[in-house]
C-alpha cells in the first residue's frame, strides 16, 4: 500500500517541507497557547471563572463599576 | 448605575428537560429490548421489531434524543446566565425544542421500518437530514444573538465549548450527509466504499467528540463549579484543554478502520492522534475532578456532586480506554467484538448519562424554587445507577475477551479452534443476559429520578421567567491594557468561531481530501463489476434489515481472519458501494467473502431456508428470522430510477444495462428460485412455482450476498 502513497508523494515539488511546516504550526500554535495562557493576569482569571458562580445574585458590569 | 431588568427564560429549560427524561427511558428501554433480543431471538417479533432495525433506533435515540435535549437543556439555562442575557429570541428557542422533537419522531417512523442511509449514526434519510441542518442553525443563531447581546464582557470557557460543538457539528453533519435521492424515503451516499467508509468513520468519531464529549465538558465546566459552589481549579488548564482537546480530536476517526482497506498513512495518522488525545482529555478530567479540592466532603453528601463525579472518572475511564484501543494491537482483540460495546456504555452511561442526571437534580428544585422531593430515592437511583453501569460493562468486557480470543485460536496443525463462528456466539448467551440486567438497572434508575422529579416539581412552583437584573455592556467600552491576543478572541465570538473552524478543519481536509481525489490512494480491480439490478435492489435489502449492525464486510490481512473467511478485503473492491456495508461489529460472521468463488459460500437454498428460520439451520443461532422477505415481494418500481441515480454518482452502468434492467432481473432471479426449489421440491416444482419465487425479496437478498467478494475470482 505504501508504495501508492510514496510514488504520489515523490511527485509533488519540494514535499520535503511539508512535514517540517506541519510541525512548526503545531508547536507555534500551542506554544503562543501556553505563552498566554501563563501571562493571563490573575485578577482577570478570578474573575471570569467566578462567572458560573455569580449568576444567581444580580451583578454590575465590573468593567463599569471601575470607571 | 444604569441597571437592566431582564429575565431568564426557564420555561425552554423546562420543555427540554422533560423531553431529556422521556426519551431518556424510550432509548434505554429500546436498548434494553435490543439486548433481550441477543438472548432470545424469540423477540425479533415483527419486521419493524427486528434487531437490524431496533438497534439503530437505540443508538440514535440516545445520543440525539436523550444527550441531544440534554445538551441543549443544559445550554439553555447555563448560557443565559453565564452572559447575564435571556435567550435572544423566544420564538427561535421554541423551534429548537420543537423542531427536534419533530426530527425525533421522524426518527421513530422511518428507522424501524427500514427506511435509513445505512451508515451508522447517520442511518437518517436525506430530508430529516436537511431538517437537521436547518434546526442546528437556528440553535446557532440563537445562541450567537445572545452571544452578541450579552452583559459581560469575557465569555466563560463552557461557552466555547459550545461554540466549537456548533460548528464542528455543522461540518460533520453536512459533509457525511452528502446523498442522492432516489425518491423521498431513498437516497445514496456520494462516496463509496473507502472513501465513503473514511467520511462515515471521521463522523462518526467525531459525533461522539463533539455531540457526546465538548457540549458535555462546556456543561462540566458550569455546573460542577455550581454544584460545588467552587471555581473551576484552573481556568488556564481549562484553556489549554480546550483548544488541544478540538485541535486532536478531529483527526483520530480512522482508529475505527484499522487494519481494513483504509491507506495506511491515514490509519497510522488516526492512531497518532488518539494517542495524543489523552492529554487534553485527562487535562480536563483532571480539571473536573480537582475543581472538588477541599470540598470531599460535600460529595458524600450531595446526591448531584455524587452523580457528576461518578460522570467525570467515568470520562476518565473511557478517555484512557480510547487512546489504548486505537493501537493495532489491541484493536485487533477489540475490533468488531463486545470490547467495543463495553467501552462506548462506560462513556455513554457513565459520563452521559450520570452527568446528564446530576444536571436534572440540580435543576429541577432550582426552577421550581424548592427542595429535592426525596434524596433518599435519589440515593437509590444512584446505586441503582452505578451498579447497573458495572452490571453491564463488566460482561461485555469480558465477553470481548473470550470472543476476540476464541477467534484468535489457532490449533498445532494451523486449523482454526474454533471454526464454527457460531460456537464463539453461542458462548456469550450468559454474558448478553447480564448485560440486559444491567440495562434494565440503569432505566430502572431513570423512572426512579422521573417519578423523583414530577414530585419535586408537584411540591415547588415553577419560575418559567426568572426575573433578575445586570448592567448593560455598552460598545464604548475601553479594553484595558493587558488585551492579550486571546482576550479579543473572546470578545469577538465570530472570530472564535472561525477559528475554531479552522482548527478542526484542517484535520478533515489532510485525511480526507487526498483520499478522494488521489487515484492511486484505491487501486482498482479490472475485474471488479458493478451490482447488476438484482443485486443492487438485494443490496438495498440488506441496508433496509441493518444486517451491518450484526455482519461486517471486511476481511482484515490477520491469519486468523483469513483462515477463517478467505482473502482479506481489498480497497479496490468497494468502488461501487454506495454506501459502504463494512459494519463495526460481528455478532455474526463477516459476509464479504459470502459471495461465489469462495469458501464461505452458501447455496442459494441454504441462505433460503436459513432467511425462513436461522435456528433450524443453525441450531443456537441468535440471528433474528426474515420469514417476511421469503413473502414479500420485491419493489422493482425504483429499480431503474436507482440505477440512474447510481450513474450520475459515478458507477458506470451503460445505457443497455439499464435500458434492460428488467430482463436481466428476471433472468438472474428465476436461475436463484430455480436452484432453490431443485433442492426444496426436488423435481416436483411447477412453473407457477418459480414464478411466484422469483419475485420475492430474498431472492434479490440471495443474489447480493452471492455478488460478495466474487469479484477478484473472475478470471
Amino acid at each position: 500500500m505504501l508504495k501508492y502513497i510514496k510514488q504520489h508523494m515523490e511527485t509533488i515539488d519540494g514535499i520535503a517541507i511539508y512535514p517540517i511546516i506541519s510541525l512548526l504550526i503545531f508547536f507555534i500554535f500551542f506554544a503562543l497557547l501556553f505563552v498566554y495562557v501563563f501571562r493571563m493576569r490573575k485578577s482577570k482569571i478570578e474573575e471570569i471563572s467566578a462567572y458560573p458562580l455569580s449568576d444567581d445574585q444580580p451583578s454590575i458590569n465590573p468593567l463599569k463599576s471601575e470607571e | 448605575m444604569n441597571v437592566e431588568k431582564f429575565s431568564y427564560d426557564n420555561g425552554i429549560v423546562k420543555k427540554f428537560a422533560i423531553a431529556t427524561v422521556l426519551w431518556g427511558v424510550v432509548g434505554m428501554l429500546v436498548g434494553v429490548l435490543a439486548a433481550l433480543q441477543l438472548v432470545w431471538p424469540d423477540l425479533n417479533l415483527t419486521s419493524w421489531l427486528s434487531f437490524g432495525r431496533i438497534r439503530p433506533l437505540h443508538t440514535n435515540a440516545v445520543i440525539f434524543a436523550f444527550v441531544g435535549n440534554g445538551i441543549f437543556m443544559g445550554v439553555y439555562y447555563s448560557l443565559q446566565r453565564l452572559l447575564k442575557a435571556r435567550m435572544w429570541n423566544d420564538t427561535l428557542s421554541s423551534i429548537n425544542f420543537w423542531g427536534w422533537q419533530f426530527i425525533i419522531l421522524c426518527a421513530v417512523l422511518t428507522l424501524p421500518f427500514g427506511i435509513t442511509t445505512g451508515k451508522e449514526y447517520a442511518e437518517l434519510e436525506w430530508w430529516i437530514d436537511i431538517l437537521i441542518t436547518l434546526l442546528w442553525v437556528v440553535f446557532g443563531v440563537n445562541m450567537f444573538g445572545t452571544i452578541l447581546t450579552r452583559r459581560v464582557q469575557h465569555l466563560y470557557v463552557a461557552i466555547w465549548f459550545y461554540i466549537a460543538t456548533f460548528v464542528t457539528v455543522a461540518v460533520l453533519h453536512i459533509v457525511n450527509s452528502f446523498e442522492y435521492p432516489v425518491n423521498f424515503l431513498k437516497s445514496y451516499s456520494v462516496f463509496a466504499g473507502v472513501q465513503d467508509a473514511l467520511v462515515q468513520w471521521w463522523y462518526g468519531h467525531n459525533a461522539v467528540a463533539f455531540f457526546l464529549t465538548t457540549p458535555y465538558l462546556g456543561l462540566m465546566y458550569y455546573f460542577i463549579p455550581k454544584a460545588a459552589d467552587r471555581p473551576v481549579y484552573s481556568y488556564r488548564l481549562s484553556i489549554i484543554h480546550f483548544w488541544a482537546l478540538i485541535f486532536i480530536y478531529i483527526w483520530a476517526g480512522p482508529h475505527h478502520l484499522l487494519y481494513t482497506s483504509l491507506p495506511d498513512w491515514a490509519q497510522s495518522l488516526g492512531v497518532v492522534f488518539s494517542v495524543m488525545l489523552i492529554a487534553p482529555s485527562w487535562g480536563g478530567m483532571l480539571n473536573g475532578l480537582l475543581t472538588l479540592r477541599g470540598v470531599w466532603d460535600k460529595v458524600r453528601e450531595d446526591i448531584v456532586l455524587k452523580f457528576m463525579v461518578v460522570a467525570v472518572t467515568a470520562y476518565g475511564m473511557a478517555t484512557f480506554e480510547g487512546p489504548m484501543l486505537s493501537l493495532k494491537f489491541f484493536n485487533t482483540l477489540s475490533h468488531f467484538s463486545d470490547w467495543t460495546i463495553a467501552h462506548v456504555h462506560v462513556g455513554g452511561l457513565g459520563w452521559n448519562g450520570m452527568l446528564t442526571f446530576g444536571m436534572l437534580y440540580w435543576l429541577v428544585p432550582k426552577m421550581w424554587n424548592t427542595e429535592l422531593y426525596s434524596k433518599k430515592l435519589a440515593n437509590w437511583h444512584f446505586w441503582i445507577a452505578t451498579l447497573g453501569i458495572l452490571v453491564y460493562a463488566v460482561p461485555m468486557y469480558w465477553a470481548g475477551f473470550v470472543q476476540g480470543f476464541m477467534w484468535q485460536d489457532f490449533n498445532a496443525d494451523g486449523t482454526l479452534v474454533n471454526g464454527q463462528f457460531l460456537d464463539t456466539v453461542t458462548i456469550l448467551k450468559p454474558f448478553y443476559a447480564m448485560r440486559s440486567l444491567g440495562g434494565l438497572m440503569f432505566v430502572l434508575g431513570a423512572v426512579l429520578m422521573a417519578y423523583n422529579l414530577i414530585k419535586t416539581a408537584g411540591i415547588g412552583s415553577f419560575v418559567a421567567n426568572e426575573a433578575t437584573e445586570a448592567a448593560p455592556l455598552l460598545k464604548t467600552d475601553k479594553v484595558h491594557d493587558d488585551g492579550y491576543w486571546h482576550r479579543t478572541i473572546e470578545r469577538k465570538p465570530m472570530r472564535m468561531l472561525v477559528i475554531s473552524l479552522v482548527v478542526i478543519l484542517i484535520g478533515g481536509i489532510v485525511e480526507i481530501v487526498p483520499t478522494i481525489i488521489v487515484k492511486s490512494n484505491i487501486p482498482t480491480i479490472a475485474s471488479v463489476t458493478p451490482y447488476s439490478a438484482l443485486e443492487l435492489e438485494g443490496r438495498d435489502l440488506y441496508i433496509r434489515e441493518g444486517c451491518y449492525n450484526c455482519h461486517s464486510q471486511m476481511v482484515r490481512p490477520l491469519r486468523f481472519e483469513t483462515k477463517r473467511y478467505g482473502e482479506y478485503s481489498k480497497a479496490g473492491e468497494f468502488v461501487y458501494d454506495h454506501p459502504f456495508q463494512w459494519g463495526s461489529k460481528r455478532t455474526g460472521p463477516d459476509l464479504h467473502r459470502s459471495g461465489v468463488g469462495n469458501d464461505m459460500y452458501k447455496s442459494a437454498y441454504w441462505h433460503y431456508a436459513h432467511f425462513l428460520n436461522p435456528q433450524e439451520i443453525s441450531p443456537g443461532s441468535i440471528m433474528p428470522p426474515y420469514a417476511f422477505m421469503c413473502d414479500d415481494e420485491l419493489d422493482v418500481s425504483y429499480t431503474q430510477a436507482k440505477m440512474e441515480v447510481m450513474r450520475k454518482i459515478g458507477v458506470p452502468y451503460a445505457d443497455s444495462t439499464i435500458a434492460s434492467f428488467a430482463e436481466d432481473m428476471d433472468a438472474q432471479a428465476t436461475a436463484i428460485a430455480i436452484s432453490i426449489l431443485e433442492v426444496d421440491k426436488k423435481d416436483k416444482y411447477t412453473d407457477a412455482d418459480v414464478a411466484a419465487l422469483k419475485k420475492k425479496e430474498v431472492i434479490a437478498l440471495i443474489a447480493y450476498l452471492h455478488k460478495l467478494g466474487s469479484d477478484i475470482h473472475k478470471k
